[in-house]
């Protein structure tokens, strides 16, 4: 098996094919990012992309992976961060982080989608990712500060 | 009066020595400095002025000793210290420092005892000094109750006042100058002629100063950093997927562990069948270990289902097997044998009531799982001569304890370090997580061995939230509520949660009245009566322990009083109210909500208060019956902690505890069959999503005299607020959580 993930070719020939994505990222790659919550798809802590697309690492076996994955730290550097996530820190959702790799992974494809997002879109998008702190307001704030600002860069 | 006062404290506290029993002993360890565990460990040329600050050539480091689960308590931790130690928070690390008795936990002991945190009288005070004694000798380094701040407040700015005064001292003798001629600023000390001598720089010599004790604290109006918005230090790691926890550990040849353990909580596994298991890939042992059986593997996911694969015969619980049971035996404890505490009793309740009540009425709470988003895990190293544990938790003391029992090595050469935690609402106040990963660990001596919870083993062996019921009554007369009799029953967390460490917890336990006892009401005949229910499934601390459920309980039966009296919710609450912090968080709410304008057919604004843990806090819920069932409108809190510390990270855990207390009273519960715990993932136990999630506006005020924490204040209040504005909306009463086995919400 072949697996694109942030840019770089993995070879993962010795992994059972139904081996959920997830813990092939988490403990072969030493990718961490992408967090285990649930394993059910309940939770969405460890949503990431593949072909540019937001699903549920935990519910997808590493045979099946369609395209490129990207992860959260795909996505943008503490020094070069991607305007969602320069949205999430100037907002400070964060409480205790464990769902917010998730939650932007989520918002960065929702924004792909839906530049300018509506309240119930961000509802229908965002409502599979749960967060135990309750950083929901502050989800809501940076969603739409990074869809300004991600216009008016355009 | 102030010298009268201090004399008499102190008086009182040397003469308590022959009254207190084990304080006598406690005493004399409380009159003999900790030796400062940091001096250990330092490097050649560094200096520790303190038990939180260290300083060395390369780097300051700033020791923060209470756990950061998502409060930001290293962030708030940190500026305590760098406010006097004139350091930016981007040129300091932090270091969550090894488990030692000089990190003892003062504040926690002062809301144990039986005062009133509105009380303030010499008594009190006194009593509360008392009580830190046999904490100081017990040497907790918790995190909980609300109390890092508090307890952080005075010691860290004490610390880094000293670090900075010390290190002022060391200039002023190599540069033969006045320290009085000195100044300080981002992390040096600055000559009269404006040359800048960096801490680091002076960090050898440091160590060869006497070290300056007295010092003045700044007053807040100096104040750089604190009362200011401030960012998170961890913010940026926490949005780039670049903050590790302690289920990201990664040691060279670290194996992975999965587990299965008897659902009854407690109970041993009477017989296995390992078979499959052992010819699944990757697995390379299978242990037994107390309670369960474990699985080593060479990663977390096959390790887990290995453990799926095995068939375990387990042992009854040794609890009631069913719900109905647990219900029981709460409502078979109200009576005068399992009475743990009457604090409250004003006017004569019984006289009043012998005509009868206007109301009367049972409320239900169920158990309730912490659930924190990243489950358990802890590593473990273990070799004859030395354990290391890498594990998120609150109580490394604790852990150290019990690993010397396990293991039998001295606390020497027991190694906790403390990662971050994912999320913890107290449940990383246990410490069976790391039990079990010692034993697996010992399994194979010198292999780190990553011991991960499925989602599923996390909450079934989760110690869940207390189980509690009340019964009220009361009376009304001329549109004022006058009589209010409230008893509740419950099993002690503290002694459930104190027997696991093998502590004693003498006496009534505070907890069970919590939330109720304290309130600052004036009501004529008013009585709040605790008992004690026995041990049924082991429970523990969550997020604001008893005013969890007894904040819901004291304020849904004054707001049916009140309703009874035909009064208004907000301007009978604030006729009774006696403290003025109280008063003005409920006249804040009122005013934020524009209480009393009119609504939309259909809608609802509910109120409710609560003081815990010192904290008064108001609510207002408004909600709107839909087609689609009830839906959350708004909510407006207002609290008051004395001083807050970071208005955003305040404004986030307000929002936090308020979601947390909704989300749970709405849709969530813990219930046992068979003996085991029903719900073991989050399409059992969904709490609040975003959909769901209203506007919330909060309101932080700083009249009250003592600096407070907020990360529980804010739930207890919140399923009344809503039960209320349901009431409000609809006319039914909510007097069971969660409340959708009664509603249905949008």
């Amino acid at each position: 098996m072949q697996l694109s993930v942030n840019g770089a070719d993995h070879s993962l020939d010795d992994l059972e094919p139904e081996m959920p994505l997830l813990w092939a990222l988490r403990d072969v790659l030493g990718i961490k990012g992408p967090k285990y919550g649930c394993g059910i798809a309940q939770c969405g802590a460890c949503t990431l992309h593949i072909d540019g697309q937001a699903v549920r690492s935990c519910q997808v076996a590493v045979g099946d992976v369609w395209g490129p994955v990207t992860t959260i730290e795909g996505l943008g550097t503490p020094d070069a961060p991607h305007p969602i996530q320069a949205a999430w820190i100037d907002a400070q959702v964060a409480q205790c982080g464990y769902c917010q790799s998730g939650q932007i992974m989520q918002a960065a494809s929702l924004l792909t989608e839906t530049p300018d997002p509506t309240d119930e879109d961000i509802d229908d998008a965002m409502s599979g990712n749960l967060c135990r702190c309750g950083t929901y307001p502050r989800i809501r704030a940076a969603i739409k500060a990074a869809a300004k600002s991600m216009n008016e860069g355009a | 009066m102030g010298r009268v006062k201090t004399i008499a404290r102190r008086s009182f506290l040397i003469g308590s020595v022959a009254i207190a029993g084990g304080v006598a002993f406690g005493l004399w360890r409380y009159k003999t400095p900790y030796a400062n565990p940091l001096l250990a460990d330092l490097p050649e040329g560094a200096a520790a002025l303190t038990p939180y600050v260290r300083i060395t050539s390369d780097a300051i480091t700033l020791i923060t000793p209470r756990a950061d689960k998502g409060q930001g308590a290293v962030s708030v931790q940190a500026a305590l210290i760098a406010e006097e130690l004139d350091v930016s928070l981007d040129q300091i690390e932090t270091d969550f420092g090894p488990p030692s008795p000089a990190y003892y936990n003062t504040a926690l002991a002062g809301d144990a005892v039986p005062f009133r945190a509105t009380n303030d009288s010499w008594l009190a005070e006194t009593v509360r000094d008392l009580a830190d004694a046999p904490m100081k000798f017990l040497g907790m380094q918790i995190t909980g109750g609300s109390t890092t701040v508090p307890d952080g407040y005075d010691k860290l700015r004490h610390a880094g006042a000293v670090a900075r005064e010390t290190l002022k001292a060391t200039a002023a003798r190599l540069h033969g100058v006045e320290r009085s001629a000195l100044s300080t600023e981002t992390g040096a000390v600055i000559l009269p002629d404006g040359t800048r001598l960096s801490y680091q720089s002076l960090a050898s010599e440091a160590a060869q100063t006497d070290p300056v004790t007295d010092v003045t604290l700044r007053d807040p109006s100096e104040w750089r950093l604190l009362g200011k918005p401030m960012q998170r230090i961890d913010i940026v790691a926490k949005s780039t997927g670049t903050q590790g926890y302690g289920i990201d550990i990664d040691q060279p040849e670290m194996l992975h562990a999965a587990i299965r353990l008897n659902p009854g909580q407690g109970a041993a596994l009477a017989s296995y069948d390992a078979t499959e298991a052992r010819t699944m890939r990757g697995v390379q042992k299978i242990v037994e270990i107390p309670g369960g059986v474990a699985v080593i593997a060479d990663n977390t996911w096959r390790a887990i289902r290995a453990a799926e694969a095995i068939t375990c015969d387990w042992a009854a619980a040794p609890y009631p097997a069913d719900m109905a049971d647990h219900w029981q035996a709460l409502s078979d404890s109200f009576t005068r044998d399992a009475q743990d505490s009457q604090f409250r009793d004003e006017g004569d309740v019984e006289a009043a009531l012998a005509g009868g009540a206007e109301i009367e009425v049972e409320y239900r709470a169920p158990y309730l799982a912490h659930a924190p988003l990243e489950p358990l895990s802890a590593t473990v190293r273990y070799t004859p001569e030395r354990i290391d544990i890498w594990t998120g938790t609150q109580v490394p003391r604790f852990i150290e304890t019990n690993v010397a029992r396990i293991t039998g090595l001295d606390r020497d050469r027991i190694h906790v370090h403390a990662e971050m935690i994912g999320g913890s609402f107290g449940h990383r106040l246990e410490d069976d997580v790391v039990r079990h990963a010692t034993h697996i660990a010992m399994e194979m001596p010198g292999r780190p061995i990553k011991l991960t919870y499925s989602r599923e083993e996390d909450m079934a062996h989760d110690f869940p939230r207390q189980i509690a019921m009340a019964r009220g009554r009361g009376r009304v007369e001329n549109g004022r509520v006058t009589a209010y009799d409230l008893g509740i029953a419950m099993p002690s967390v503290l002694s459930s949660q104190m027997g696991r460490q093998n502590i004693p917890a003498p006496g009534p336990d505070l907890q069970i009245v919590a939330g109720a006892w304290d309130q600052p009401f004036a009501i004529p005949d008013y009585r709040v009566t605790g008992y004690r229910a026995p041990e049924l499934a082991p429970i523990s601390s969550w997020r604001s322990v008893g005013a969890s459920s007894n904040g819901f309980f004291h304020d849904c039966l004054l707001d049916e009083l009140i309703h009874a009296a035909g009064a208004d919710p907000l301007e009978e609450r604030l006729r009774l109210c006696t403290h003025a912090p109280s008063r003005a968080v409920l006249e804040a709410v009122g005013e934020m909500s524009n209480w009393g304008s009119a609504m939309d057919p259909g809608a609802g604004r509910g109120v409710a208060y609560c003081l815990s843990f010192g904290v008064p806090c108001a609510q207002v819920v408004e909600v709107s019956d839909t087609e689609d069932g009830i839906r959350l409108d708004k909510v407006y809190v207002a609290a008051d902690v004395g001083r807050i510390i970071d208005p955003v990270n305040f404004d986030g855990l307000v929002k936090g505890g308020v979601i947390f207390g909704l989300g749970h009273a709405m849709n969530c519960q813990v219930t046992y069959a068979d003996g085991a715990a029903e719900q073991r993932n989050f399409d059992q136990y969904p709490g609040m999503r975003l959909y769901q999630c209203p506007e919330i506006e909060v309101r932080g005020l700083e009249t009250a005299d003592k600096i407070r924490g907020i990360g529980e204040p804010p739930v207890p209040p919140a399923p009344a607020a809503l039960a209320n504005a349901i009431f409000a909306a609809t006319g039914t009463r909510l007097r069971e959580m969660p409340f959708d086995r009664h509603v249905t919400f949008a």
